[in-house]
């Protein structure tokens, strides 16, 4: 197979944050989904019931296969968060309770 | 905190959304937009703004044309509130929504709901593994980010997936193929249509080019391909399917699903306004007089959340329903130019009977295989739901409070339509009849940090938000 190499048809600044303690390079303005497909990660949590991994699938909000923690904070739409310098991003595991 | 009052609030920042705000901000309505995106444009504009010209270049004219929109409504007396989750909206049209960490309320005269579409759900083997994402995603990732995958699939069928191909191609990423599940006889059955589509030929004449454009570059294209299935252990490893008689697998860790659009039913679902089940369609409609008002007392809905149209229609019917709810708070409006508005969004729809008949969702795509995931977050398959109807489960609630299909974080977002159909294809019946579910408060999670700091006007009255706090 030719693995399918993600990549950028331009440069803007870039920006590092942390997933799973790697650190990732962004551009300014990815969400964090965005800049974790351009280095290659595309599995981002296990899932609630079978403990499958899961990636990005929709990538606008609708449905929360992306969820990840962010910063200590469990349920993040990976999707829907743009990247900020230094942020600490992880796998989310099971189903992390969901507050409401 | 005291509740704001505004003429209009519009949900949704997408073509039909700011269209319609800067519209009714000209005519003097007091107007406030609210979006979960940080900037406008929707998910067909996304990153309008803020795209390098060599994206623009890449992205093609069609996008390029989202800036006028952006920039009239930037200039525009028009309130923008970004990256602000409406969550709730009570009988009494009490909006409840969520900016900033904080929850807060509006008391709006009127609703534009400008929500727009989500992907059909495709549901196939395999299709919740890492590297499987929706051709709307790769073009997410594309106009949001310029980022790209080299050698991904695109699987399925409908004028996006011809689009995301070429806009691909352009980028320097051609496609390792397009899979193409549209069933036979399908552009024979469409061409009845022609007459009526050619009023607005030049769509087909884009779709035309479009798809010589694919093969030009040397795409391999799998027509009529049935059985499609993804393999892989923790990733997308290979798709599967027959076609020309013959079986075939394509190796690749990157696929892209479409099956067409839908309009987001979970605002109108959620004001409890009626929907009506349009089988050319195969999806819900929201009921809409010739006004885009709903069954909800002054709520409207204008868009791709009101029927599948397209982006310009969009635009136009955003610009038609802010003068019509102007006009239902006794403004004086010009009446030539609400009769122009609705001919232009007459000849835009001209073209959808032909598109609807060829692109209708294929047969196996409404019937999945027993043991194919339907419910992506609680990982319910087609056969349990098919086994709980079956034991006399009557429709998509009862589904939910059995299986917990729907119960997930997406609210049935991605399955609530196949579940639906799986149900009424059971039971024999139309999906008119089965119903859908139930959508209920808060519409996305939110934290209690969030609720904590919720501090609505204690003399406003509130319906069902209790809901949502309880
Ligand atoms: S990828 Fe669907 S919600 Fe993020």
């Amino acid at each position: 197979m030719v693995p399918s190499r993600a990549r950028r048809i331009e440069e803007v600044r870039t920006i590092s944050f942390e997933f799973e303690g790697l650190a990732v390079q962004a551009q300014e303005g990815d969400s964090v989904a965005a800049a974790l497909t351009a280095a290659g990660i595309v599995d981002l949590r296990d899932s609630p019931v079978s403990g499958a991994p899961r990636g990005i699938y929709c990538m606008m909000g609708a449905c929360f296969d992306c969820l990840v923690e962010i910063d200590g904070q469990p349920n993040r739409q990976a999707c829907m968060c743009e990247v900020r310098e230094g942020l600490v991003v992880r796998r989310q595991q099971g189903r992390a309770e969901l507050e409401l | 905190m005291s509740a704001r009052s505004v003429d209009l609030l519009v949900i949704g920042a997408g073509p039909a959304g700011i269209a319609a705000a800067t519209e009714a901000a000209g005519l003097g309505l007091s107007v406030s937009v609210m979006d979960e995106q940080s900037r406008p444009g929707g998910q067909i504009y996304r990153g309008i703004e803020t795209a390098s010209p060599k994206r623009l270049a890449v992205l093609g004219k069609d996008y390029a044309a989202g800036r006028s929109l952006t920039e009239s409504f930037r200039s525009s007396a028009a309130e923008y509130l970004p990256d602000t989750l409406v969550w709730n909206i009570g009988s009494d049209r009490s909006v409840d929504f969520s900016r900033g960490g904080r929850a807060q309320q509006m008391n709006p005269s009127a609703i534009l709901v400008a929500t727009g579409a989500l992907e059909r759900p495709m549901p196939i083997p395999g299709w919740t593994l890492p590297g499987v994402t929706t051709a709307g995603a790769l073009q997410i990732l594309l106009k949001s980010s310029g980022i790209v995958r080299d050698n991904c699939v695109l699987a399925g069928a409908g004028p996006l997936l011809w689009l995301v191909a070429t806009q691909m191609i352009a980028a320097g990423a051609r496609p390792a193929a397009i899979v193409e599940n549209l069933p036979r006889g399908r552009i024979v059955a469409g061409l009845r249509h022609l007459p009526g589509a050619l009023r607005a030929r030049e769509y087909l004449f884009k779709g035309l080019a479009m798809i010589a454009r694919v093969k030009a570059a040397g795409v391999p294209v799998y027509a009529n391909a049935t059985g499609l299935a993804i393999e892989g252990s923790t990733q997308a490893e290979a798709i599967t399917f027959s076609s020309g008689g013959r079986q075939h697998r394509i190796e690749t860790d990157a696929i892209a699903l479409h099956q067409g659009v839908v309009p987001n039913q979970q605002i109108t679902r959620l004001v409890g306004a009626e929907h009506r089940w349009d089988a050319a369609q195969a999806c819900f409609h929201p009921v809409l007089d010739a006004r885009f008002r709903t069954s909800a007392d002054s709520i409207y809905v204008a868009g791709d959340g009101a029927a599948i149209n397209g982006a310009r229609p969009a635009a136009l019917q955003g610009r038609l329903a802010a003068l019509l709810i102007a006009e239902d708070q006794g403004r004086r409006v010009g009446t030539e130019r609400i009769r122009r508005l609705q001919a232009g969004i007459a000849r835009d729809k001209s073209v959808r009977p032909m598109l609807e008949t060829i692109y209708a969702p294929a047969p196996e795509i409404l019937a999945p295989a027993d043991s194919t995931l339907i419910c992506r977050c609680e990982e319910v398959t087609a056969g349990e739901i098919r086994s709980v109807v079956d034991l006399g489960a009557p429709g998509p609630n009862q589904i939910k409070s059995m299986l917990r299909a729907g119960m997930g974080p997406c609210q049935g977002r991605v399955c609530g339509l196949a579940v639906a159909q799986i149900i009424a294809d059971r039971k024999g019946e139309t999906p008119e009849e089965t119903g859908y579910y139930r959508i209920r408060p808060p519409i996305k999670p939110i934290t209690l940090a969030e609720l904590a700091a919720y501090a609505p006007d204690e003399d406003a009255p509130r319906a069902a938000s209790g809901d949502a706090a309880a």
